[in-house]
């Protein structure tokens, strides 16, 4: 089961200019468990090829929400970048494949 | 003493609901404040000095508010003026100020807080080791830095109200610091001031209706109380506790010039079904530190486009795009002597991995694969030449040697299209200050109103 498919909604948006931030909203709480334990933070480090260690990640029960933030994969509006909102890598967290 | 903050919407420019703004002035509050900008959409705003927004909407909404301040006689105030906050979005803004009061018949006090900063200072700063990088942070270079602005907390703004000004233009500020200067300098809960200037900073968006655009908050000595002004919206404790996560790395903190804000003991009570009381956040006095942010020349780009439809071209692009940038570098480097070392030359695949790039995991049966060729080079004109350059080829290259040429879509005549200077951001560090003023500076002055006819 793809994870965009379980949950309320997946958003990125940048966190300023040098993060990128991720919230997962799950919406019930049986959800949030499961995509709270079900996600771990290796997979979310290689999904977007940063080292584990720079992810920061926040399971907020009260909100439902399990919140990862990441260093953007490139400066914004430098000439690599290709997401100027960074609203997109929200994608590939979308489609992962729950186990 | 409470404090009636109202914030007619996330970000001037963007409109809000004019009948929830007439519902927030009826309800008196003490001050009116709107944040003007965004790092969000790049770098190119701080890098020209240049508003992102158009004059035409800034001023028709800037029209509005001051109709709403003359009404009340309260204070408004406008922070990270024209998008970015540098000295010349702020006199952009004042000139547009200065144009409504004289259409508008008002006499006003204007304060205008100048955020942009000499390299100078900066460079001897770091001199002094008063520059503290943040994580991740790029080496700090001063070089080609085109603008540099620090980011003015509520002292600066407490400042520019003590002018006694009717307006205050602030250019680069937190975007918390405009809500927060009236409520703590009058005393109120200082946890509660931040906490609920975070969450009204968006306007309307911490509420069931984000586009609705007016919040209404109260600040007073134990907290604060947050209600949205339009009749379809409400605050819920989740929709304002949400807030929270929007564009923040770190949920539960928020580093300020002064100090940091620690929601993590805050609670949220409905108080009926629109509004959201909130207790128990708290400020953590620290050293005083304003971030600088910069935007630097990162070259000249000029792009072209094409468009793939042939299905033997479409499922091979990468290859097509791989080979074509093999046999154009040789051409650019025996026709105009230029090594990979002097340019970029990136080809993406628009409906293959265009967001994501190495990132895409996704494999897909595009029927048409749009190519945007970027060329970034030392000058306008050299990019432009290397566009020149590569045109007819990215028009008819083929896949193999033996095969016709082909021929793609070009969506555009000329075909490639100079888009000026690439800035980027460059900077991500505090620079401390003894006195909080010593890096801004205020200026007031009085506009008399037209003599009426």
């Amino acid at each position: 089961m793809k994870l965009g498919d379980v949950v309320l909604k997946v958003r990125s948006k940048n966190a300023g200019p040098f993060w990128v931030t991720i919230d997962i909203f799950c919406d019930r709480p049986d959800i949030y468990k499961r995509v709270r334990d079900g996600l771990s933070s290796t997979s979310v480090a290689q999904l977007y090829r940063v080292p584990e260690q720079t992810l920061k990640r926040f399971d907020i029960e009260d909100l439902r929400v399990v919140k990862f933030s990441l260093p953007r994969p490139v400066v914004q509006g430098s000439a690599e970048d290709r997401d100027m909102h960074g609203a997109q890598y929200a994608a590939l967290l979308e489609e992962y494949e729950l186990g | 003493m409470p404090t009636r903050v109202l914030v007619p919407s996330g970000v001037l420019g963007l409109g809000f609901d004019r009948a929830a703004l007439a519902r927030g002035v009826a309800m008196r509050p003490d001050i009116i404040c709107i944040d003007g900008g965004s790092t969000d959409s790049g770098p190119f705003s701080l890098g020209a000095g240049q508003s992102k927004y158009s004059r035409a909407a800034t001023k028709s909404e800037w029209r509005s508010l001051m109709q709403a301040r003359a009404e009340l006689g309260v204070p408004l105030v406008i922070g990270t003026a024209g998008t970015c906050g540098t000295d010349s979005t702020v006199d952009w803004m004042y000139d547009i100020t200065i144009e409504l009061a004289q259409e508008l018949g008002q006499s006003l006090k204007i304060a205008r807080l100048y955020s942009s900063q000499p390299v100078e200072r900066i460079a001897a700063a770091a001199k002094a080791g008063q520059v503290t990088p943040l994580t991740p942070a790029p080496e700090l270079d001063l070089s080609n830095l085109s603008n540099i602005v620090a980011l003015a907390g509520a002292e600066h703004i407490q400042a520019a109200l003590e002018t006694g000004a009717d307006i205050v233009i602030a250019g680069r500020t937190t975007d918390t610091a405009t809500i927060a200067a009236l409520p703590l300098s009058r005393g109120d809960a200082a946890g509660g001031a931040w906490h609920g200037a975070k969450i009204a900073e968006c306007g309307a968006l911490c509420s069931t209706n984000p586009t609705s655009g007016v919040i209404m908050v109260d600040f007073d000595a134990d907290g604060f109380t947050v209600e949205p002004m339009a009749e379809s919206a409400a605050c819920t404790p989740h929709s304002v506790s949400a807030h929270m996560l929007y564009e923040n790395s770190d949920p539960f903190h928020l580093y300020e010039p002064g100090g940091h804000l620690d929601v993590t003991g805050a609670h949220y009570t409905a108080l009926d079904d629109r509004r959201v009381r909130v207790e128990g956040s708290r400020w953590i006095p620290g050293p005083y530190t304003v971030k600088l942010e910069g935007a630097r020349i990162g070259g000249y780009q000029t792009t072209i486009m094409a468009i793939l439809r042939n299905a033997h071209y479409v499922g091979n692009a990468q290859t097509w795009v791989d080979r074509l940038t093999g046999f154009l570098t040789a051409e650019i480097e025996t026709r105009m002597g230029l090594t990979p070392g002097d340019y970029r030359l990136d080809f993406r695949l628009i409906g293959v991995n265009g967001a994501l790039g190495a990132l895409e995991n996704r494999i897909g049966d595009p029927a048409e694969v749009g190519v945007l060729g970027i060329i970034t080079a030392r000058s306008q004109d050299e990019a432009g030449e290397i566009g020149k350059l590569i045109n007819p080829f990215v028009l008819h290259y083929p896949l193999t040697d033996d095969e016709e040429l082909p021929t793609f879509a070009f969506p555009y005549s000329p075909a490639t299209t100079n888009r000026g200077a690439l800035y980027e951001f460059a900077l991500n560090h505090v620079m401390h200050l003894t006195d909080p003023m010593s890096a801004f500076r205020i200026e007031v002055s009085q506009t008399q109103s037209k003599v009426a006819r």
